[in-house]
């Protein structure tokens, strides 16, 4: 499976011929601008292509430095796929390296979750207790000071399980993730209860892991196995259902569904993953959409809060802007400060690796920066990787953009 | 998702329209591609600067310019048009996210500042950070490289400006770096730390003579780039200014900054990585555009649409290898097309190429041929050669503006909202 080709990769790599070589990807890369580790997206991805040669050794590692954020190629304004490109490069050079233990085990929040949640509290204390990750930073080269989630000690699914979506006839099927299920199960309480305050039956699949962590950190084969196994879970809710989407919270985790798997790990052919990317919907998208149909319910209560927005690049992939700033101008009273800066540096389990933590905290600066600066007294952003990073580098709390709507709500 | 407007491009064009729409009080939302023709272009405001002799005063010629050039953008919106569009601009620079970073000039004199290969460029308004390169000043010039920045020749942009009568000579700074890929964007990061700027200036000292200018090349800081130059002056004690580059272009990014900001100010959508793939048509009124989001398409429904996709060099009309040309984005009818049988392109490379007048065909308003809501502006527009004349900045702002007054007038939004 490791040489995947097919009709899309090659379409992938034959974009690399519309680069005029115009520098715009490097202005806006986060990584590349902090660091000479990264040469930058034009270098890694449109020039070095060209010297890999399918089957014969990368000549060249540094792509390894990427975060995979792919701002790069929602700038490029000739539509190069350059993240894609260097994507599929870092999974041919971690073939050729050979993948730390430590990749095996931090992009496996399945197995993470699991093991944490029913052993929380001692869990929790491990992963906050200081020798302990110094131990884990010299044997594994996991940064003893990566921000790390803290286990709920409760599954979202078990909640879900416990109780049922009135059935109002229109449904909606709802993708938590796995940062949902082990570490925020109360975002996914507020998702299910505002789609039921505005008229949807919520049906919650049983579901596993996306494959997002897996393929970041070049596990290809795995997470092909991983998101078509959610495919195969998710497909038979939709398949002949038109008028039925998928949604979630997990920006990240849905921008996985909807292209990434697709495109990244080449499975265009696949029917099932077709379907459900089709029908993949961001909460904040949805919300929206329906406000602008005039479906939403604005029975908004007063949030006198000042908050500081910061839209992460995974959401900024799905390419539709950013739909919760349009959210947050209906609630009376909330006070937004869009944050200006591109990336928190986190990138899922990049900035908890040894040698990228402090890259990571680089290309935070600014938004950390800004958000000190802004006076906020919370920061709402739709990615949980990136809520933990903020809070970690700026001490200030942070929640989804759907906690607001929540509160606004009264529910 | 439903607007009042929706502007398609994000380049000089498209961010004036949006910001001037949403400040009229429209629900506008701004679609792109991708980032566009700010980040590659010097930044100044060049409005007309050969007709083909060099012009020195825009004012004097815009006129009988226009009126030798019937199908121009000039010739349709007028000099009044362009001079609105420059106060407002000049207004926006000045209220925007950058302290103090201001644009100087007017339509009355062309200045003249150097390029990165010190050739001699006509522009009406400029930064104030380049405005003492003014060939004008007559002050000599010392050109200052690194040879870090490798796309960047001091003693080259020296030696042409000796040609064209200036008194220049050039120094190289050693800059330490810790790369070999330097650009101007990653030392602008730097001239942005008072600290490390300080040490420069330090360094540059030693190496000046009394009585002339410092010219630098334009990476005087991102984030405020006013407080860098200034800084950077007073140390030297002397005029300093930036010269433009080659891409990235610091100055380039500034001002997107600033018209991005004046749009997310007054309430503007701005949406990048949004490719418009199609058009939903209701006989002659395009309805909503689609584009490509991720999983799915997303659509964008107006009673208006502003066209400022750029010409051939963004790629929004092509050529193809059949000799077929189209508005990649619209579809709509364009004009300017070489007739069957004429040459579309002569053997000169920097000659007047037939081909570069082709534009989407608009009317006296210009509102687009076979589409009776889509309003075009910018590089999009037949009739101009912009790189020949010294007129894209001019033409950007000024149409822009334009597209936004006629659609806030015509779909009846609050009186006096455009200026």
């Amino acid at each position: 499976m490791s040489e995947v080709g097919g009709v899309l990769e090659e379409l992938m790599r034959g974009s690399l011929d519309h680069c005029v070589k115009c520098t715009i990807c490097e202005t806006q890369c986060p990584v590349s601008n902090v660091t000479p580790l990264f040469p930058g997206p034009k270098y890694a991805g449109p020039q070095a292509e060209r010297y890999r040669v399918l089957g014969e050794p990368s000549v060249d590692s540094s792509v390894d430095y990427c975060s995979g954020c792919g701002i790069c190629s929602m700038s490029c304004p000739q539509g190069v796929k350059i993240a894609e490109i260097n994507s599929q490069a870092r999974n041919r050079l971690k073939q050729q390296k050979g993948i730390p233990l430590r990749d095996r085990i931090i992009t496996r929040p399945t197995w993470l979750g699991r093991a944490g949640t029913p052993v929380a509290p001692v869990a929790n204390f491990t992963l906050g207790f200081r020798p302990l990750r110094v131990l884990g930073e010299k044997t594994l080269g996991v940064h003893r000071d990566g921000a790390a989630p803290k286990f709920a000690g409760r599954r979202f699914s078990r909640w879900a399980r416990g109780r049922t979506s009135p059935p109002t006839g229109r449904r909606v099927v709802y993708f938590h993730g796995c940062g949902t299920e082990y570490y925020e199960p109360w975002e996914g309480e507020k998702v299910v209860q505002i789609l039921e305050h505005n008229g949807f039956e919520v049906v919650v699949p049983k579901q596993d892991c996306c494959g997002l962590p897996l393929q970041s950190s070049g596990l290809f084969d795995d997470a092909r196995k991983v998101v078509t196994a959610l495919a195969r879970a998710l497909v038979p809710y939709v398949r002949n259902e038109p008028d039925t989407i998928i949604v979630g919270n997990a920006t990240s985790c849905t921008l996985m569904l909807k292209r990434e798997a697709r495109e990244i790990l080449s499975l265009e052919d696949d029917p099932d993953l077709k379907l459900v990317s089709e029908r993949t919907y961001d909460i904040c998208e949805l919300l929206l959409e329906l406000h602008d149909r005039g479906e939403l319910k604005t029975d908004f209560k007063p949030v006198d809060e000042h908050i500081a927005y910061h839209a992460p690049c995974q959401q900024q992939g799905h390419w539709i802007g950013k739909p919760a700033l349009e959210l947050f101008a209906l609630i009376p009273g909330l006070e937004v400060s869009e944050m200006n800066a591109r990336c928190c540096g986190i990138a899922g389990t990049y900035g908890l690796k040894a040698e990228k933590y402090d890259i990571a905290m680089a290309v935070g600066a600014d938004l950390f920066a800004q958000v000190r600066e802004s006076g906020a007294n919370e920061v709402a952003c739709d990615s949980e990787t990136c809520r933990w990073q903020i809070t970690h580098a700026t001490g200030v709390g942070s929640v989804h953009p759907i906690d607001y709507l929540h509160r606004a709500y009264g529910l | 998702m439903h607007y009042d407007a929706v502007v398609i491009g994000a380049g000089t064009a498209g961010l004036v329209a949006g910001a001037r729409l949403a400040e009229g009080g429209a629900r506008v939302c701004v679609l792109a591609k991708g980032v566009g023709s700010t980040h590659l272009a010097p930044a100044t405001i060049d409005v007309l600067g050969y007709t083909p002799a060099r012009v020195s005063s825009p004012a004097a010629v815009f006129d009988e310019f226009a009126a030798s050039r019937p199908d121009h953008p000039y010739a349709l919106l007028g000099v009044d048009a362009v001079g609105e569009a420059v106060r407002w601009f000049l207004g926006s620079v000045a209220a925007g996210p950058l302290p103090e970073y201001r644009y100087v000039g007017d339509l009355e004199r062309n200045i003249l500042l150097p390029t990165a290969v010190g050739a001699l460029r006509p522009s009406a308004l400029v930064p104030s950070t380049m405005a003492a390169g003014d060939a004008a000043t007559g002050e000599r010039v010392c050109v200052v490289g690194t040879r870090s920045l490798r796309d960047f020749h001091a003693s080259l942009c020296a030696a042409n400006l000796r040609r064209a009568g200036i008194d220049a000579r050039s120094v190289d700074v050693e800059i330490e770096l810790d790369r070999a890929d330097a650009n101007t964007l990653g030392l602008a990061r730097r001239f942005d730390d008072p600290a490390w700027r300080a040490g420069f200036a330090a360094r540059l000292a030693l190496k000046l003579r009394a009585h002339e200018s410092v010219g630098l090349p334009a990476m005087l800081g991102l984030r405020d780039p006013h407080g860098a130059w200034s800084d950077v002056q007073r140390r030297l004690g002397r005029p300093v200014f930036e010269i433009p580059t080659l891409p990235p272009s610091v100055p380039g990014m500034r001002l997107f900054e600033i018209l991005r900001a004046t749009l997310r100010r007054a309430g503007g959508r701005l949406v990048v990585g949004a490719e418009v793939v199609s058009a939903d048509r209701s006989g002659s009124r395009i309805v909503s555009v689609a584009t490509a989001a991720a999983g799915h398409d997303a659509r964008y429904g107006a009673p208006w649409f502003v066209l400022a996709s750029g010409g051939f060099g963004s790629g929004a009309i092509e050529l193809d290898s059949h000799w077929d040309t189209r508005d990649r984005v619209l579809g709509l009818p364009l004009r300017g097309l070489p007739e069957p049988g004429e040459p579309r392109f002569v053997g000169d490379y920097l000659a007047e190429q037939p081909m570069a007048r082709v534009g989407v065909a608009v009317d006296s308003s210009l509102v687009a041929e076979g589409a009776d809501n889509v309003v075009v502006a910018g590089a999009a527009l037949p009739g101009a050669v912009p790189w020949r004349e010294g007129s894209g900045e001019g033409i950007a702002l000024a149409s822009g503006s334009y597209a936004a007054r006629l659609v806030l007038a015509r779909s009846g939004a609050p009186a006096g909202a455009a200026a």
